[in-house]
């Protein structure tokens, strides 16, 4: 139907960035910078409350979150409502801004926010997420894990977690704490700050959540070897570079599966408590050509079953005899795929999945997915 | 054969509608044009989000962005009815004696000609609200179904739930119906003069994409909606309406979504407004297709007819709006 519909609707989506995190972490003063500084971009912001974003911008919409179940029988079928009416309005005249950036509760569940950009045809039509943002407060995460699951679910949801605040707290507090993020999401990209002082360009116009470029932009995203390079240091955070580097950022190509575990297991001197507190645990599956025949009803029947266990999938599969990389994602039921582009030459063959959620059951998910190989019996 | 005459207008137009004889378009930005004597320009809101035809009164009422509400005359005068600061007023409706309803968030208020205003707070955020056609009374349609309040009254509201979330309703003409559009694709229909505490239910789906429109026949004998490639027009002379019956599927076009409806004010004929600008007309009784414009550059966004039913305002998401004589 696109290319039947008008001028408007074949203009490129408007890129969506969904900004998380506790009371406290520095959402505010993110959004402040992101509203006042000149990056020659214009966004429009939809916020729970005005509070104290002290902008006076008549992009700035203020919504009342509603969580909507669709009623297809799913229980983590949830988009917000409230989202769907303001996209639509901000979409008639979307000449007046870049991108658009929703601001959640503290206590919010960044699922139906997601959703809602793919479960809702208009607003998919018109719109793009680009990334889920979440800001941490370096400081207080271990707090916040003991108290809430939303904290960890905003860390395992996100494309980009932010740490900030890092000036309140030591190098090995702050080497736990991003530790902790790690355990719990190995494919977002980390960033450590003070005062929200993160680069911009680390936050906007991600395409995080759009695979392809995801994999354009970050070749080796799935490959959990983050090194310092992808670290952005705010202009006072000069006093952790170089401190806080563990040796484990540098090899995680040499071990295997469920990094949350090895890595608790290895820094349990630090600070004990903040890794038991995590619930969510992500599975890296690695695997060689796959068969699309037994591929396909695998991962339709696990994000069945498991769906509400799953909070992000996302991989790249080869296929037995398929010149090109098949990417996929997925947010509890809802999964995705397409090709991406043709393997290089030389390139491996090699199927990676990144599984994160609660309550997986490591060893079938793994048995099933090798049991999808092309060449296992 | 029909002919058009064009009006362009900048943006996103939002609705058209007759006040009289004069033809009134209203832009997403906020403007409302008319063609009275060439065309006049009204500068209503800083963004409107809806804009309705009061049935009660040659008037409009108008929400936008700006947290206003806005009455519109036939001379474009605006009247401001309410403001409420910093919020997205997106659901109005026009009642007797000059009331006129609205919602903000999980409220809906009812704002009387003396200016008097009585708050409802309802379960979850109001996304429709109509006025019954007998009575002061409203409906809002929130998640989970519609709650009915009498506006006289302090009686605790009538609730009629159905799973789900519903995203505008419409009385039958004749009262004996509710129907809402809902988040899934479908609508919903209660039959209200059944025994108290015996809503009857009515399920209507098969719908490819979300109903956005929906237009009751002269006499509330059918009720036309959107959000498929034909208008599906639904049966609700019987008793129990449409219940067991399948809808008409009026001026069918492979792939091209029905994006507006609206029927003709007098006779069972139905405007049809396509995602690609075209606008057919439809006779109910042999199904007869007129051609009433070709494809312009965006979807029908709204219709109106003039009171005699000759001539059919139409407004588009490109702002290729006009108006097209019937009779000519």
């Amino acid at each position: 139907m696109a290319e039947k519909t008008t001028d408007t609707a074949a203009l490129k989506p408007i890129p969506v960035t969904v900004l998380t995190g506790y009371l406290g972490s520095g959402k505010t003063t993110l959004l402040n910078r992101i509203l006042s500084e000149s990056h020659g971009k214009k966004y429009a912001v939809i916020v729970n409350e005005f509070g104290e974003i002290g902008i006076d911008n008549d992009l700035i919409v203020e919504s009342d979150e509603e969580i909507y179940e669709m009623n297809n029988g799913c229980v983590c079928c949830t988009v917000r409502g409230d989202l769907i009416r303001v996209v639509e309005g901000l979409m008639r005249r979307p000449g007046r801004f870049d991108g658009i950036i929703v601001e959640t509760t503290g206590l919010a569940d960044p699922v139906p926010v997601a959703q809602t950009f793919f479960m809702d045809d208009d607003v998919r039509a018109k719109t793009e997420l680009d990334a889920v943002v979440a800001l941490v407060d370096a400081k207080h995460l271990p707090l916040r894990l003991k108290d809430s699951r939303e904290a960890e679910d905003q860390i395992a949801f996100a494309d980009v977690v932010i740490i900030n605040k890092t000036d309140l707290v030591t190098p090995q507090e702050l080497a736990v704490v991003e530790e902790v993020v790690r355990a719990i999401n190995p494919s977002a990209r980390v960033y450590k700050t003070s005062r929200s002082g993160v680069d911009l360009a680390r936050v906007l116009d991600q395409g995080a959540f759009n695979l392809e470029r995801a994999l354009e932009n970050d070749p080796h995203f799935l490959d959990h070897d983050h090194g310092h390079e992808d670290h952005v240091c705010g202009p006072d955070c000069g006093h952790d570079h170089g401190h806080d580097h563990h040796h484990h950022d540098h090899d995680h190509d040499h071990h295997g599966h469920d990094h949350g575990h090895d890595h608790g297991h290895d820094h349990h001197h630090h600070a004990p408590s903040a890794i038991h507190d995590v619930t969510v645990k992500s599975i890296s599956l690695r695997g060689g050509e796959m068969n699309p025949e037994r591929f396909f009803p695998w991962i339709q029947k696990i994000t069945q079953t498991d769906g509400p266990n799953i909070l992000r999938l996302k991989g790249i599969i080869a296929f037995k005899d398929d010149a090109e990389r098949y990417v996929i994602q997925g947010v509890h039921m809802i999964v995705e795929g397409d090709h991406q582009r043709a393997w290089k030459d030389g390139e491996k063959h090699e199927s990676r999945l990144v599984f994160i959620g609660r309550d997986l059951d490591v060893e079938k998910i793994e048995r099933s997915f090798k049991a999808c190989e092309a060449t296992s019996a | 054969m029909p002919t058009v005459a064009p009006l362009d207008i900048e943006g996103h137009v939002v609705a058209a509608h007759f006040l009289g004889d004069t033809p009134f378009f209203a832009t997403a930005a906020g403007t409302i044009h008319r063609l009275d004597n060439g065309e006049k320009v009204t500068e209503a809101h800083e963004g409107l989000l809806a804009c309705i035809r009061d049935p009660h009164s040659a008037t409009l009422i108008t929400g936008g962005e700006d947290g206003k509400i806005l009455r519109i005359g036939q001379d474009g005068g605006v009247t401001e009815l309410a403001h409420v600061p910093r919020k997205w007023i997106s659901v109005v409706a026009g009642g007797p004696q000059g009331a006129v309803a609205y919602a903000q968030g999980r409220s809906s208020f009812v704002r009387l000609a003396d200016g008097s205003t009585k708050e409802f707070a309802e379960q979850r955020s109001v996304e429709g609200i109509a006025f019954a056609p007998k009575g002061l009374r409203i409906a809002a349609a929130r998640y989970n179904g519609v709650s009915l309040h009498w506006v006289g009254t302090n009686a605790p509201a009538a609730d009629l739930e159905w799973k789900g979330a519903h995203t505008g309703v419409t009385f039958s003409p004749d009262g004996r119906f509710l129907v809402t559009m809902m988040q899934e694709n479908a609508l919903h229909g209660w039959k209200l003069d059944g025994k108290p505490g015996d809503a009857r239910h009515m399920r209507m789906t098969g719908y490819p994409a979300k109903v956005k429109s929906l237009s009751w026949s002269v006499k509330g004998k059918w009720l036309a909606s959107s959000g498929a490639p034909a208008a599906i027009v639904w049966p609700f002379s019987a008793k129990d309406g449409p219940m067991g019956k399948a809808p008409l599927e009026l001026g069918t076009r492979a792939d091209i979504m029905v994006t507006s409806v609206s029927f003709h004010p007098a006779e069972e004929v139905l405007a049809i407004g396509f995602i690609d600008g075209m606008i057919l007309g439809v006779r109910i009784a042999d199904g007869k297709e007129a051609l009433l414009r070709r494809p312009g550059k965006g979807a029908i966004t709204g219709m109106g007819w003039s009171a005699t039913g000759k001539l059919l305002a139409f407004a588009s998401e490109a702002g290729d709006c006009g108006v097209i004589d019937i009779a000519a």
